[in-house]
């Protein structure tokens, strides 16, 4: 598995993941309630481009929404660098070094494209509430460089001419790698992707991929990016990890992944490849 | 930017020449043309009005956040500027004569005044006015930092607004039993002897201070992670911003414009009643501001003087005992807003300096990406085996 042939330094470690919802807590634990997530283990060493793969509601979302703390968590450990994420909020992990983006996508929609990108930058802005009333030299120049920067990325996501448009007004592709520049923004050491290729076509996934393995080398970035379509990940993922039904049921390379019966049982049902393959 | 290096909140020379030369119009030219009457309820009045206005649409327009407490505020910032004036009234006075013209004949026609006082004003009373005003402020925006916080930390945006405006109907209540600790509010039966301090000059003072640093806010860091969250709150909190900490922000800045609209008020009629402090009133801040559009600082001010002149107006317009009518009007023309035109007057238009500052696209810096031809000729990943 991916901690045995580590190269760099573990970045994020997760231990017995779990998420009941609507469930009653007892002394015996949660009674009744769904189990999203459950016994979810996945270690992340520095520099990986990790998949995590799964149908439709497998709870692979659930996963980053915890991880990310936009939900709580209900049970288990998650350690980024060290440091334990359990109970933080949400912008004190961003700010710890997680990005994220999301599956259905979240921009701010009534706000142009460098807005998008400037809000994302505003923990590394440099001035304060007196400083913009005042609108001094510190002023000046800490918005020129926000400014400066966010332009940088929107010119790697080949998004420079877009800079005034209304974020929701781009077409879908764009608002994709808008959202991916948007994550960038709050210079994340560590980034999750939330299904990045859905509603692309095959020629848009591939540029997508390239992108993702481009911008990885460039901000010295580890990733995690969900997909529920498997080819996609197949080709750049180092190491998958499966869910089915809110547990891991397989981990490994591409290889050894695609041809794990319970992953091929997942996706296609048990019957799914005819008498004697499964 | 700008070519020269003058800057004063961030606006040039040329704009402090016109807002100077705008006071001076309306002083000289509009003012003396009206009724003493028109003159507050026409053009003081709305200034004032504008200022909680303002405030609100920062906190509801801009941030999302719905708040029928700037009411309260608003009175906070009136009785506690009023008690102040009231006690130090005979203890400050400072006249200064200034200088006198008499307005040339040819000139007569333009500003229909005998003589043209300038700089002749008491300068003991209006650093007592400032002093109160800012006094009234800073204890509403206190105030606003200890609710907002409390009722923030656990309330979304409609529960926020019932909230508040339990708040201001608790204000209310407060005022209304007040005199038991403070004996000239008067409780109930209103404040009277407050120094009749608000001139035109103080109200346009403030009223251009709040359009400035509410805009210098806005189209700043902070701005952008205030309006992050009423345009999308999770994903605010997944990029970084402490959407807490922004509301309260917004919230507090909202809260001290109110205030300082109160105590303006307050030294405007020289009359406060708790009554008028009452949850109907406080709507009439959120009707201005959906008139004007949400999140748009010029509807905002457009809106408050029709409103003043219109609306409120109708008291004057309506004959003798129709005046009831206006509350028939009043909500006919809300209706056909929201029907006609539900984004507000302005819509999205913003005009003059309350633009966003736009900034010039970089052509020269194209980072080193792969072009879209580039990433074309890679290899296409290798296709899995299922």
């Amino acid at each position: 598995m991916s901690q045995d042939t580590a190269q760099g330094p573990v970045v994020l470690d997760v231990q017995g993941l779990a998420k009941n919802f609507g469930g009653r807590l007892t002394t015996q634990g949660y009674e009744g309630g769904l189990w999203a997530v459950r016994d979810f283990d996945m270690t992340v060493s520095e520099g990986e481009l990790v998949g995590l793969i799964g149908p439709n509601g497998a709870g692979k979302t659930t996963v980053f929404n915890m991880i990310s703390g936009l939900i709580s968590v209900t049970d288990g450990v998650v350690t980024f660098q060290d440091q334990s994420l359990v109970g933080k909020r949400p912008h004190a992990i961003t700010q710890a070094g997680i990005g994220r983006t999301f599956q259905n996508i979240r921009l701010f929609p009534q706000l142009t494209v460098l807005d998008n990108v400037r809000i994302a930058l505003h923990p590394h802005c440099g001035y304060g509430l007196l400083h913009s009333v005042w609108q001094g030299g510190r002023f000046a120049t800490c918005e020129r460089e926000v400014t400066e920067q966010a332009q940088d990325l929107l010119a790697i996501f080949d998004l420079q001419d877009r800079q005034d448009e209304i974020g929701s007004s781009l077409p879908y592709g764009e608002q994709r790698r808008l959202e991916i520049a948007r994550a960038l923004a709050a210079e994340p050491k560590l980034l999750l992707l939330d299904e990045p290729a859905a509603g692309m076509n095959p020629q848009e996934v591939h540029a997508l991929m390239d992108l993702i393995q481009f911008i990885r080398e460039k901000f010295d970035l580890t990733i995690v990016l969900i997909e529920h379509q498997m080819r996609v990940v197949m080709g750049i993922c180092e190491w998958i990890t499966v869910m089915d039904f809110g547990q891991v049921i397989a981990r490994g390379t591409a290889d050894d992944v695609s041809n794990d019966p319970k992953v091929i049982e997942a996706y296609l049902g048990r019957q799914g490849r005819g008498v004697g393959s499964s | 930017m700008g070519r020269s290096k003058f800057r004063l909140l961030g606006q040039s020379w040329l704009f402090w020449v016109a807002v100077i030369l705008v006071f001076l119009a309306a002083q000289w030219v509009l003012m003396p043309r009206l009724t003493e009457f028109r003159r507050t309820a026409w053009v003081m009045f709305p200034s004032i009005m504008a200022i909680i206005c303002l405030g609100l649409n920062f906190i509801y327009g801009f941030n999302g956040q719905f708040s029928l407490g700037q009411w309260g505020f608003y009175a906070i910032g009136a009785y506690a500027s009023a008690v102040m004036t009231y006690r130090l009234k005979d203890q400050f006075t400072y006249p200064i004569e200034g200088l006198v013209f008499n307005t040339p004949p040819l000139l007569q026609r333009l500003i229909p005044l005998e003589q043209i006082d300038l700089f002749h004003f008491d300068l003991g009373q209006s650093g007592l006015l400032l002093a109160a005003t800012l006094f009234g402020a800073l204890l509403a925006a206190v105030i606003s930092l200890g609710f907002g916080y409390i009722v923030l930390l656990r309330l979304g945006s409609d529960y926020f607004g019932i909230a508040t405006l339990g708040f201001t109907v608790i204000v209310q209540t407060l005022l209304i039993n007040s005199d038991r600790v403070i004996p000239e509010t008067k409780g109930a039966r209103g404040m009277v002897g407050i120094p009749q301090l608000t001139s035109f000059f103080w109200a346009f003072v403030f009223l251009v201070l709040a359009i400035v640093v509410i805009r210098n806010v806005l189209y700043s860091s902070v701005g952008r992670a205030v309006v992050s969250v009423r345009e999308d709150e999770l994903a605010a909190r997944a990029m970084g911003i402490d959407t807490l900490k922004y509301k309260t922000i917004a919230f507090v800045i909202g809260s001290f414009f109110a205030g300082l609209a109160g105590a303006l008020y307050a030294h405007l009629y020289a009359f406060l009643s708790p009554i008028y402090f009452g949850f109907v009133k406080s709507f009439d801040p959120m009707i201005i501001i959906v008139f004007g559009g949400l999140g748009n600082l010029t509807g905002t001010l457009l809106a408050t003087f029709i409103w003043a002149i219109t609306l409120e107006g109708m008291r004057i317009w309506l004959p003798q005992g129709f005046e009831a009518w206006r509350f028939v009007v009043y909500p006919i023309v809300l209706l056909l807003m929201m029907l006609l035109r539900p984004q507000g007057l302005m819509g999205k238009l913003e005009l003059g300096f309350l633009r966003a500052p736009k900034w010039p696209q970089r052509a020269t810096s194209k980072a080193e990406a792969p072009t879209a031809e580039a990433r074309r000729e890679t290899p296409e990943p290798q296709e899995a085996v299922q």
